[in-house]
């Protein structure tokens, strides 16, 4: 097995170029180590002959010259997302079999850009969970173990697979999607870097709907640089996702100078959380010291209502998710229960929907039924809505005062054991987002960054919140806190 | 607020999800637990704030009401349970 798994997007798109290496070499070598760690759960559908096929004609694109970036680069996609002909089941048993005749716009995006698709990764169902535990594919295992130990651990979720996918090498780079923080809790807990645009800079169509307020696409790769390749290869306005927006699409690499003098970072003191490990608020004071060595301006900001947004966040996302997942019932697609003799059209969708659903998507869709029904909508729906507001308002004051980003961690805790929450209250598992989830509720772009290993050797990572439509500059001030962080460590493989 | 199980069994029945009846006890309880956790947003002043339905400042755009798209039938049955002379096939709605 070759070793050119290994290389970041960056690396590999320059030795294409330069003809030191081909793509078909270079999927053949992430082929090879998919094959080889089939222990991880990570990928949920392997596509072999897509892959080689794309390969040789990025080769010969290649060739041609004048060749994207993402050009011969092979990637995993996240089940999330619509891929023509090949399964795309959301996690989820109520999607078995389900292959679209359609392609997401973002996976076009990248395609049309030369990328080769490896295959489909394992996330948690329907996009809920934190820990890739809640998946119809079984749980996604973390490439990293704790020092000493082998006691399997969370990847993080939903976008699990990606994450284990490009921290052990299976893949340059992967689609992820983030409603909560699916992108960037899961890209902390293994080492590696993940984006969440800003709401509207990646089309959601064809992507699996969970909140589609919340919903948007990103890049998780090895590095800063390769998230800003691949962020631009994902994003542009779509005349089929009404919510896409009509914005140019900067060159983000060139934004990456790594020169942040004069930057203001704000950190939020509401962010100290009671009870956060001593550990995680060093690293983050550590992070705010190497922007500030940077020559940047470390700024104190208060953001009054991120206590509350957890609570709304758990009424709009359930509430829009049994909205969207309403469409599942045994008629158009997917999963269709076997009924018994006398049952209707009600019973048909009842059994199919308790069959196909799982236990967490079964609870969120009944909880989102609950607040939107007659009733309790102003009492809950509406009541989020308007504190969703003041949490926007929050961050725009913030930006008003000439602060460029806030500076958080990406997580309360490193990874956890696969089980561990099993027994605990979901709230417990709720509070996994407490960090990442103001981000989409404001609808703005945040980014984590690995930054260092934990007493247990594992990896933690920091947060950057950038203003709307400023991905570029949040991804330099995330290219300067990566410089002077140097992170490089990378699972010891027992797979 | 403390959901009961007649409460459960009506929430399932909106979501149109089967739950057996043994169950609802349970489900009722964890709905419970997940809505204490939401009683927070009471302690918010929410007097005179708008309720937010679109997080970016745009309009969506529009465009003219015509056919952009079809004949497609074939696709668009390919993943049916269950198709018949072009139709998707369910039970017997109407008696």
């Amino acid at each position: 097995m070759s070793n050119l798994s290994k290389l970041t997007i960056t690396e590999a798109r320059d030795k294409m170029r330069a003809k030191d290496i081909t793509s078909v070499e270079l999927t053949q070598s992430c082929l090879d180590a998919i094959d080889a760690a089939d222990a991880l759960n990570a990928y949920c559908a392997k596509t072999p002959e897509i892959a080689l096929t794309q390969a040789a004609a990025a080769d010969a694109r290649i060739a041609a010259g004048a060749a994207p970036d993402m050009c011969g680069i092979p990637l995993g996609i996240k089940d999330l997302f619509c891929t023509k002909g090949v399964q795309s089941q959301a996690g989820s048993n109520i999607l078995a079999g389900f292959k679209p005749e359609y392609e997401s716009t973002v996976t076009t995006n990248l395609w049309d850009a030369g990328a080769v698709m490896l295959g489909k990764l394992n996330m948690d169902e329907f996009a809920m969970g934190s820990s890739n535990e809640t998946s119809a594919y079984g749980s996604v295992v973390s490439p990293w173990q704790r020092e000493g130990s082998n006691t399997p651990l969370t990847p993080g979720g939903s976008s699990g697979g990606s994450a284990a996918a490009v921290a052990a090498d299976l893949c340059l780079g992967a689609t992820g999607t983030d409603t909560g923080g699916s992108i960037r809790q899961p890209a902390a807990f293994t080492g590696i870097v993940g984006v969440k645009p800003t709401y509207g800079r990646c089309s959601r169509w064809g992507v699996v709907a969970f909140a589609s307020s919340l919903d948007q696409a990103g890049p998780m790769t090895k590095t800063v640089r390769d998230s800003a390749i691949m962020l631009e290869a994902m994003s542009g306005h779509d005349a089929k996702d009404s919510t896409s927006a009509d914005f140019a699409v900067p060159n983000f690499e060139a934004m990456l100078t790594g020169d942040i003098k004069g930057k203001k970072i704000g950190i939020p003191k509401e962010y100290h959380l009671e009870g956060m490990p001593a550990e995680i608020e060093k690293f983050w004071a550590d992070g705010a010291d190497m922007l500030k060595s940077a020559g940047a301006e470390m700024v104190d900001v208060s953001l009054p209502h991120t206590k509350y947004a957890l609570p709304a966040y758990y009424v709009l996302a359930p509430a829009e998710a049994s909205s969207n997942l309403a469409r599942y019932d045994g008629v158009r697609y997917g999963h269709r229960a076997t009924l018994e003799a006398g049952d209707g059209i009600d019973e048909m969708y009842m059994r199919t929907r308790a069959e196909g659903f799982g236990a967490e998507v079964q609870r969120r869709v009944m909880i989102g039924t609950y607040v939107l029904s007659a009733g309790f909508y102003d009492a809950y729906y509406r009541r989020a809505q308007r504190v969703r507001t003041l949490i926007k308002k929050d961050f725009d004051d913030v930006f008003a005062a000439g602060v460029d980003a806030i500076l958080t961690p990406a997580t309360p805790s490193a990874a956890f054991g696969l089980g561990e929450m099993a027994d605990a209250d979901p709230i417990k598992m709720y509070l996994n987002d407490v960090f990442t989830v103001t981000v989409n509720l404001a609808g703005l772009p945040g980014v984590a960054v690995p930054t260092g290993l934990d007493a247990q050797n594992l990896p933690l990572g920091l947060q950057l919140i950038g203003r709307p439509w400023e991905e570029g500059d949040m991804l330099n001030i995330a290219y300067a806190l990566e410089q002077s962080a140097g992170f490089s460590s990378k699972p010891n493989k027992w797979w | 607020m403390s959901i009961d199980k007649d409460t459960a069994r009506r929430v399932a029945h909106l979501a149109r999800i089967r739950v057996e009846e043994d169950q609802l006890e349970n489900l009722a309880g964890e709905l419970s637990g997940i809505l204490g956790f939401m009683e927070q947003l009471n302690e918010v002043d929410v007097d005179g704030v708008e309720p937010m339905t679109s997080v970016s400042p745009m309009d969506l755009k529009r465009r003219d009401d015509v056919v952009t798209d079809g004949n497609m039938q074939t696709q668009i049955l390919s993943n049916a349970p269950d198709s018949r002379e072009g139709f998707f096939a369910v039970p017997k709605v109407v008696e």
